[in-house]
């Protein structure tokens, strides 16, 4: 019976580290950012609409802001269009849009069609700022305090649910969160 | 014959493919060379994620294979290159995890597996030995014949 015991109790705690792998593999799936809990990157950009008026880094100190990254050329970015809309009819945190890797020609032309949710968009053709902020796929959400600091980052496409589950808490959960 | 002929053409044709991914030109110096080449191979595309930076086609993988030149240049080490990228990425950028203490038991669970199995087949053979001695013994002692 004995000789039994431990390979059975060695199976079973390799069972158990395989189970809870797989449970957890779709929330692995999705890259933590080693920016959360930092002030958000600096960076200068060119405004999409006010070529006089960039779009900086220092205006998102003093209010909560949703920082999102898209491009016309991003499918997934217009399945989230209908969301950043009604966010912005909420008129509780205010939308800067990071143009990633795109044409003047063909965001206005988006916006135009789409209607717009950004405050502001600023205009990132070589894809830098775009790197500092750690973005690999678009669209990816940002979530800045009043203090400047990166609150919380989702992947893909805002939904409603998303945006109540995960970001409205934690802005209402005050400044600390 | 002819189906060699056709078989090299294809391998040739093949080939040709497989070399256009990264097409910057050299980096002044042989040893900067051979630098970016092993950081462009052990940092990994982050959209396309089992492959290294240099392997990729995707514009992310070309925009970060520039900025390595760029931290070359700027006469950056391998090191604070490295930094630099999980700065921003995490350390998921990394193929190879680094030798720090949150990933101690990355690099020592092999190890410790090792010493364990090394452990359980010493034991395993001594009990064997031992019971081949007993079954020696025996036959000696006594004989089994009718």
């Amino acid at each position: 019976m004995n000789r039994f015991l431990l390979p059975l109790a060695g199976f079973a705690l390799l069972l158990a580290v395989l189970v809870v792998g797989l449970k957890r593999a779709p929330e692995k799936s999705i890259l933590p950012s080693p920016l959360i809990g930092k002030p958000v990157p600096q960076f200068t950009l060119p405004n999409l609409f006010d070529n006089t008026q960039p779009v900086s880094s220092s205006s998102l100190k003093g209010h909560w802001s949703l920082v999102n990254v898209w491009g016309t050329w991003c499918v997934e970015c217009r399945a989230e269009h209908e969301v950043l809309l009604q966010i912005k009819q909420e008129a509780r945190v205010p939308i800067i849009g990071i143009d990633w890797k795109d044409q003047n020609e063909d965001a206005l032309t988006w916006l135009e069609q789409l209607g717009n949710p950004y405050e502001r968009v600023g205009t990132d053709r070589d894809g830098r700022v775009a790197i500092d902020w750690g973005v690999y796929g678009a669209p990816e959400s940002f979530l800045i305090n009043p203090a400047g600091t990166v609150v919380y980052k989702h992947i893909g496409a805002m939904t409603s649910q998303v945006w109540q589950s995960e970001f409205l808490p934690r802005v209402a959960a005050g400044p600390g969160a | 014959m002819r189906l060699c002929a056709a078989l090299a053409c294809v391998v040739v044709a093949l080939s040709g493919v497989a070399l256009a991914v990264d097409t910057t030109p050299p980096l002044p110096t042989p040893v900067l060379q051979q630098r970016y080449y092993e950081l462009t191979h052990e940092l990994r595309c982050m959209q396309c994620q089992s492959e290294a930076l240099a392997d990729s086609s995707v514009g992310l993988a070309a925009d970060l294979r520039v900025q390595v030149r760029e931290l070359l240049l700027a006469g950056d080490s391998d090191d604070q290159i490295r930094d630099h990228m999980v700065a921003r990425y995490g350390e998921f950028i990394l193929f190879r995890p680094r030798m720090i203490w949150r990933n101690a038991w990355l690099w020592g669970a092999p190890t410790l597996l090792m010493l364990v199995g090394a452990l359980v087949g010493w034991r395993v053979v001594r009990a064997r030995a031992r019971l081949v001695d007993i079954e020696e013994a025996g036959s000696t002692g006594e004989s089994l014949e009718p």
